[in-house]
């Protein structure tokens, strides 16, 4: 096999798998243009794709913080369970998401070990909450995972300097600490808001897909396609909005990768 | 911080465990032993195993290809290998049916011969959409890897005779079969919880298209204890081959341990 063989395969493969599909979605969106900017405009969607940034928001900040804190613990913490965390913050990668959404079921549904909400008229299933906990659960690790190994590579020399030169704990971080790890947690930022966005297992599950009120982004692209009786404008409509936010992420994790990886 | 993630993580998984135990050990076994549920989790592994070995063959090329090859394009290519973790699954299947769908435009007649390309409602469907979504990870892990491997060992065997083959399998594989395998790990692991591409174009048929995550996503209301356990087999499956792919990785690259 010689490199022009390699490359080839390499490049037919991509074409198969990838290039050509996309092309040919975005030549079916075409097709329509009417139908698909009727479907992207109408007012159910707009509700659905203002519930997905909603609860993108809560997921980002949420795991921001806590991917940060996780990530200080791993590499800087001394107390007890910093292995257990370290452990299990990546399980999420490796978690059907349909048995994360069953999981929160199980929780807290009406007979769940938390039913106690449930039944109590506060709502958590077949309700925006529910939607909010699956999109932190499946988007977990994704800060964590970039802060550590930056964490790791800083290394403590200059926190030590500032901590002598009579700096406290929260000044160190301020100053010190997050100024060096920011690019990475932007880039643990964006990979959280492309996964937030484009959840759908999880979510199908616990929202209750009530259209404009609980039915995101992605759940609205399902019953666009379910009902489509043959009419698919709808349904290449609004996934080439999604499919144009998955663009947008892309370019920002080139212009923002990790310098180490880069090449 | 351990308390979070243990009310986020892993209180969740501990009520599904609990759940399964509710109609006892018999009752377990009675779900898990089921034909249809055999028959979706029999089906996810052996299109999972079929695709991951795909995305390992042509992922490990495709790195080669950025790393050791020089074209123009090549950075737009390397951009683009990430779409697959930036799309919305569900996007992901519908951009598989546009190509692969009903109306596929790969359709060729030639006499009694007929060839098109519309997989939508069979296996194939299931296929196609797992070498989309798993098609990033065996790229990521091993470019980096050969990105360290000196490209001069390469040159020193093949100026000693040995053929690009023997090169490849004998110098350039040892040193990425590591990153070959963390890649097969996570795709694996993936490929077996898929749901959101998959949906749309299987048609989820019980015994023909119905993989174990869909199965599942259809069983739960009706049968919360029995959907328990198929999802503790889920989770052991999925730990099983992951510890698996670990040894297997701790294997080959004992002797950098010394």
């Amino acid at each position: 096999m010689g490199k022009w063989s390699l490359r080839v395969a390499a490049l037919g493969y991509l074409t198969l798998i990838l290039v050509a599909p996309l092309a040919m979605m975005v030549w079916r969106t075409a097709e329509d243009l009417d139908g698909a900017w009727a479907a992207i405009s109408a007012p159910d969607t707009v509700a659905a794709f203002k519930l997905t940034l909603t609860v993108t928001a809560i997921a980002v900040v949420v795991n921001t913080v806590f991917g940060i804190i996780c990530g200080l613990v791993i590499v800087r913490g001394n107390i007890p369970g910093r292995g257990f965390l370290n452990a299990f913050v990546d399980l999420p990668l490796s978690l059907s998401p349909v048995i994360v959404g069953f999981s929160l079921i199980a929780l807290y549904g009406i007979n769940g070990w938390f039913g106690w909400f449930q039944r109590n008229g506060y709502e958590i299933i077949f309700a925006t909450p529910s939607i909010v906990l699956a999109t932190i659960f499946v988007t977990l690790p994704f800060v964590a995972r970039e802060v550590v190994p930056t964490l790791r590579e800083i290394g403590t020399e200059q926190e030590q300097a500032a901590q002598t030169l009579g700096a406290s704990g929260w000044q160190t971080f301020w100053r010190i600490t997050l100024p060096s790890i920011r690019w990475a947690v932007v880039y643990g930022v964006v990979l959280t808001a492309a996964r937030a966005i484009g959840e759908y297992g999880a979510v199908a599950l616990v929202s209750g897909n009530i259209v404009g009120e609980t039915q995101t982004a992605t759940l609205r692209v399902e019953d666009a396609y379910q009902f489509a009786y043959g009419n698919y404008a709808p349904a290449y409509g609004i996934s080439f909005v999604l499919a144009a936010t998955a663009i947008v992420v892309l370019v920002l994790m080139i212009l923002l990768q990790p310098k180490e990886s880069r090449r | 911080m351990t308390t979070f993630l243990m009310v986020v993580v892993v209180l969740p998984i501990a009520a599904i465990v609990w759940k399964s135990t509710g109609n006892g050990w018999s009752g377990f076994w009675d779900v898990v032993s089921s034909p249809q549920a055999v028959a979706a989790l029999e089906l996810t592994m052996v299109v999972s195993t079929l695709a991951v070995l795909t995305t390992a063959v042509f992922g490990t090329i495709i790195a080669w290809v950025l790393v050791r090859d020089d074209f123009t394009g090549k950075s737009v290519v390397n951009a683009i290998i990430d779409l697959p973790f930036a799309l919305p699954t569900i996007v992901a299947g519908l951009v598989i049916m546009a190509l692969y769908g009903p109306r596929t435009p790969i359709d060729v007649t030639i006499g009694s011969f007929h060839f098109d390309a519309n997989v939508t409602f069979t296996r194939g469907a299931i296929y196609v959409a797992l070498l989309f979504v798993t098609l990033p990870f065996v790229v990521r892990t091993v470019q980096p890897v050969l990105i360290e491997l000196d490209e001069e060992l390469e040159d020193a065997s093949k100026s000693l005779g040995a053929t690009n083959f023997a090169t490849f399998r004998r110098v350039v594989l040892p040193g990425i079969l590591p990153g070959i395998l963390s890649g097969v790990a996570m795709a694996f692991a993936r490929a077996v919880g898929e749901i959101g591409a998959i949906v749309l174009i299987a048609g989820n048929l019980p015994f023909k298209t119905e993989v174990a995550s869909i199965h599942l996503f259809y069983r739960i209301e009706q049968d919360p204890e029995g959907s328990a356990a198929i999802a503790v087999v889920l989770l052991l499956i999925s730990f099983t081959v992951l510890l698996g792919i670990g040894a297997l990785r701790w294997l080959v690259t004992r002797h950098e341990r010394g």
